[in-house]
């Protein structure tokens, strides 16, 4: 079907004119085109209630004026420096741990067969089913026992030890030829150095891939960063900005609006200019 | 120091290796897990009063709590609407975006945004447009059918309906990315050989594209169902579980019984509910595995 249509454009040209596929054809770009102007809509939204003046806000008028107005207002009614600086600290630090901790992890898991590897990985893999914010009531006890109660670290603690870096990185480490582990060896070079010289430069797209996703996940994350937070010192942008769109409780569009795309704007603007790098990475930390 | 030998070698490198790795799971997911357990056969410690075994005095005031039951069947319903709608839609966009239309590339993009957006964000969104009478859901409804203001996240009727709708919203398009990708696996020969053989676009998409995307819609289906009991943002944002706990999910409910109410032994019993819950789908997904590997 799809792959025919690509293929032998040809071919399509010499055949007498399919009036019904022609038909089908359009059809279909017409549904992907309602659709997608219907995914995109909160987005378009919130990009015209936040550059317009309140007025306009639920009224659509193209001689509205323009105005950075609201997001000023916004930044000036909610610690959001703070609150980016926070976001920025824990993705960061979340990110790095990950990196170390799943590369150590994946490098012993992938290289060797020892004594439990087997059922040590397989325990590895139940955080793929039970994740930290399942278990939020138990976790919020144990970081009152450690006395992390709102910091930073307390948000980022439970995720650092990720299964689905370990496993990710694992599947890339597999992939290395055994060739090259054994040249390297017969060079001279130890475990450490056949780690960070052999193993992780291969696994460069992997590192890339799985670190989008990170990055993503933990700007976007709540739940538990709610739970842990109590304050501006730590909280999120996530969950500042639910409290800052609590307290005006949804009486003006256009500050909220401007908030929003605020908070989300590093992430969405990342996004849009390096969105196949995005969409790839998503797409290769799935495929296991 | 005496010599080692290598398998031994081996064996302690490699734990040292993990253990960093598995301290942190073993602290923030076994450890807990193991401990929710036995918290829910304890009573809530308060104040001076330590925590003292209860047996099933937890779980019977559980399954006496028609809060309890609504929550269970609200994650019932938003799950089996979820997971089916947002792959369905899924496939379809891939479908939609693997052909040759104009604009491709921006459809893509356009369904695949609601994932990088913060769900708290977007909740915000969602709020005005489902706002009654003047909300962009209830004049468009107003436009195409005449309708009068409904108040969507207001009305027990309809507020985990509106949920449902945000959920399929944000997953579809990650989803998405999965079946583009096993279509564009699909070696275009196979396409040769069904137009050789004069079947139909419909034939060719379920004798051939349909069962080569068998692996692929076990893996969706397998995350679409740990998201239907874990997507809860906008819910909690929303509604908080309202109106009279239409919207109320096991895990909202556990967060209002465990940091609202700071009733941790009644969470933790709803939490088992939960891991019981996840763990039967392990055994399905492992099941679901190990047929398909007989097939081989």
């Amino acid at each position: 079907m799809t792959a025919r249509s690509v293929a032998q454009p040809a071919n399509a040209h010499r055949r007498p004119v399919d009036r019904a596929a022609l038909a089908g054809r359009a059809l279909e770009a017409f549904a992907a085109w309602i659709l997608a102007v219907l995914w995109v809509s909160p987005l378009l939204y919130a990009l015209w209630a936040a550059f317009h003046p309140t007025a306009y806000a639920v009224t659509f008028d193209l001689a509205a004026p323009l105005t950075l107005e609201n997001f000023r207002a916004a930044w000036d009614a909610a610690p959001f420096a703070r609150y980016f600086l926070n976001t920025f600290v824990l993705v960061t630090m979340i990110l790095a741990a990950q990196f170390v901790l799943c590369t150590l992890a994946a490098f012993a898991f992938a290289r060797t067969r020892f004594l439990g590897s087997d059922l040590l990985f397989a325990l590895v893999l139940v955080q793929l089913m039970v994740m930290p914010d399942i278990l939020m009531v138990e976790n919020y006890r144990t970081m009152r026992e450690l006395g992390l109660v709102d910091t930073t670290l307390a948000i980022g603690l439970p995720y650092m030890a990720s299964a689905f870096g370990i496993f990710l990185l694992r599947q890339a480490f597999k992939q290395v030829p055994r060739e090259l582990e054994e040249a390297a060896t017969v060079e001279g070079c130890g475990t450490w150095r056949l780690l960070t010289r052999v193993y992780v430069p291969l696994a460069r797209p992997t590192y890339l891939a799985y670190g989008l996703t990170s990055v993503s996940y933990h700007w976007n994350n709540f739940l538990w960063p709610l739970v842990i937070t109590n304050t501006v010192e730590t909280r999120p942008l996530t969950v500042g900005l639910s409290i800052f769109a609590a307290v005006d409780q949804g009486i003006d569009w256009s500050i909220i609006s401007a908030a929003t795309l605020m908070s989300s704007g590093p992430l969405l603007i990342a996004f849009l200019l390096f969105q196949r790098q995005f969409m790839q990475s998503f797409m290769r930390a799935g495929i296991r | 120091m005496p010599r080692l030998r290598p398998a031994t070698r081996t064996t302690l490198v490699a734990w040292l290796l993990l253990s960093p790795a598995l301290v942190l799971l073993a602290l923030f997911t076994h450890y807990p897990a193991i401990a929710t357990v036995w918290r829910s056969f304890h009573s809530t410690p308060r104040g001076a009063r330590p925590a003292v075994f209860v047996g099933l005095e937890n779980y019977e005031a559980m399954v006496a709590d028609p809060i309890f039951w609504t929550s269970l069947a609200n994650t019932g319903i938003y799950a089996a609407a979820t997971v089916p709608l947002s792959m369905a839609l899924a496939l379809a966009m891939a479908l939609l975006v693997n052909a040759a239309i104009p604009g491709r590339g921006l459809a893509r993009l356009a369904f695949f945004t609601p994932t990088v957006l913060p769900m708290i964000a977007v909740a915000n969104l969602w709020l005005f447009f489902f706002t009654p009478g003047y909300g962009l859901i209830d004049r468009a409804t107003s436009a195409l059918f005449g309708w009068g203001p409904t108040n969507w996240i207001g009305d027990p009727q309809t507020a985990l309906g509106a949920m449902i709708a945000i959920a399929i919203w944000k997953e579809a398009g990650f989803f998405m990315i999965f079946y583009l990708a096993a279509l564009q696996a699909i070696p275009p020969t196979l396409y040769d050989a069904a137009r050789v053989e004069g079947a139909s676009r419909w034939t060719t998409f379920r004798r051939v594209t349909l069962p080569l995307l068998g692996p692929t819609s076990l893996f969706i289906l397998v995350n679409a169902v740990i998201n239907g009991f874990r997507l809860v943002d906008h819910i909690i944002v929303m509604t908080r579980g309202g109106p009279d706990n239409a919207t109320q999910l096991l895990l909202t409910y556990i967060y209002e019984v465990g940091f609202r109410f700071w009733d941790t032994a009644t969470a933790s019993a709803l939490t088992v509910v939960l891991l019981v819950m996840l763990g039967l789908l392990a055994l399905i997904q492992f099941a679901a595995l190990e047929r398909r590997t007989h097939y081989r």
